[in-house]
């Protein structure tokens, strides 16, 4: 066991959905630094697609002058992903699980994306101040042996 | 960047629709006017191939959801073919296997299409 091992990544991106490619990349360059399977990368890279592209929508309506902040940190067995942003806030426990036939019937897609996150990660938490920040942590436990040779 | 394209084909009166690349809220909107203007054309049997696609999010899913009342209200079907396992499974984890015939290829599509 590596007690040293640790990644701590920070970088600020535009609110516009131009960027989601280049959000991607930069978690993708993160997660080659280590020895977890590529299907369990593509999921944390898709997590935080996701989450970025709700902030996008709906926490800065597409306008794209709004700032989103990622940290990424690797210690010991886990990957953490904080993920910041200064809109509209909004109460994580409203959105309801998405129930495909039924939002077929609505000609809705709503809740598709946070479904996903909580599906594809095995934490997730929302820190909320309404009006100063928003605050998503997402977390994934990687196997020790995965960062035994950094 | 983000690269995704479309490309449009016909094959035994059925619309196939190649996707390649990465599909994304950025470039969902492409998608979008694929379907609209087969729509426009009144061409409802559309199949859409995922073979060289590299990457979908749930805004790409969106899409689908976006276009199937429309065009089974005309006696036709959006029919998926050709998914890396990758790309099965988000459709999977969000149940869209429910409400979309996902074929191994578009021959095995076509012959649905043809044989109702």
């Amino acid at each position: 066991m590596n007690e040293n091992f640790y990644i701590n990544e920070k970088a600020s991106f535009k609110s516009t959905t131009n960027n989601l490619g280049e959000i991607r990349s930069f978690v993708g360059k993160i997660l080659e630094q280590i020895d977890i399977p590529s299907d369990e990368k593509d999921n944390i890279i898709l997590a935080v697609d996701e989450a970025c592209t709700n902030i996008i929508k709906h926490a800065y309506k597409l306008s794209p002058d709004g700032d989103i902040i990622l940290n990424i940190t690797v210690r010991n067995s886990e990957l953490a992903i904080k993920i910041v942003d200064y809109g509209l806030s909004f109460e994580p426990d409203t959105v309801p699980v998405p129930d495909i036939k039924e939002l077929y019937r609505q000609h809705k897609v709503g809740g598709l994306g946070l479904h996903l996150i909580k599906s594809l990660m095995d934490d997730v938490k929302f820190k909320i101040i309404p009006g100063v920040r928003n605050e998503v942590s997402l977390k994934k436990k990687i196997a020790q042996k995965s960062i035994s040779r950094i | 960047m983000t690269e995704f394209k479309v490309n449009n084909r016909e094959v035994s009166n059925v619309n196939v629709i190649d996707l390649s690349g990465y599909l994304d809220a950025h470039t969902a909107p492409i998608l979008e006017d694929a379907f609209a203007r087969l729509i426009d054309q009144n061409k409802f049997n559309i199949i859409v191939n995922f073979s060289s696609l590299d990457y979908i999010s749930s805004a790409g899913l969106g899409v689908f959801m976006a276009f199937i009342d429309k065009v089974r209200s005309n006696s036709g079907d959006i029919k998926l073919t050709s998914m890396s396992k990758k790309i099965f499974n988000i459709f999977d984890l969000l149940g869209f296997p429910l409400l979309y015939e996902i074929f191994n290829d578009d021959t095995e599509a076509i012959q649905k299409f043809n044989s109702k």
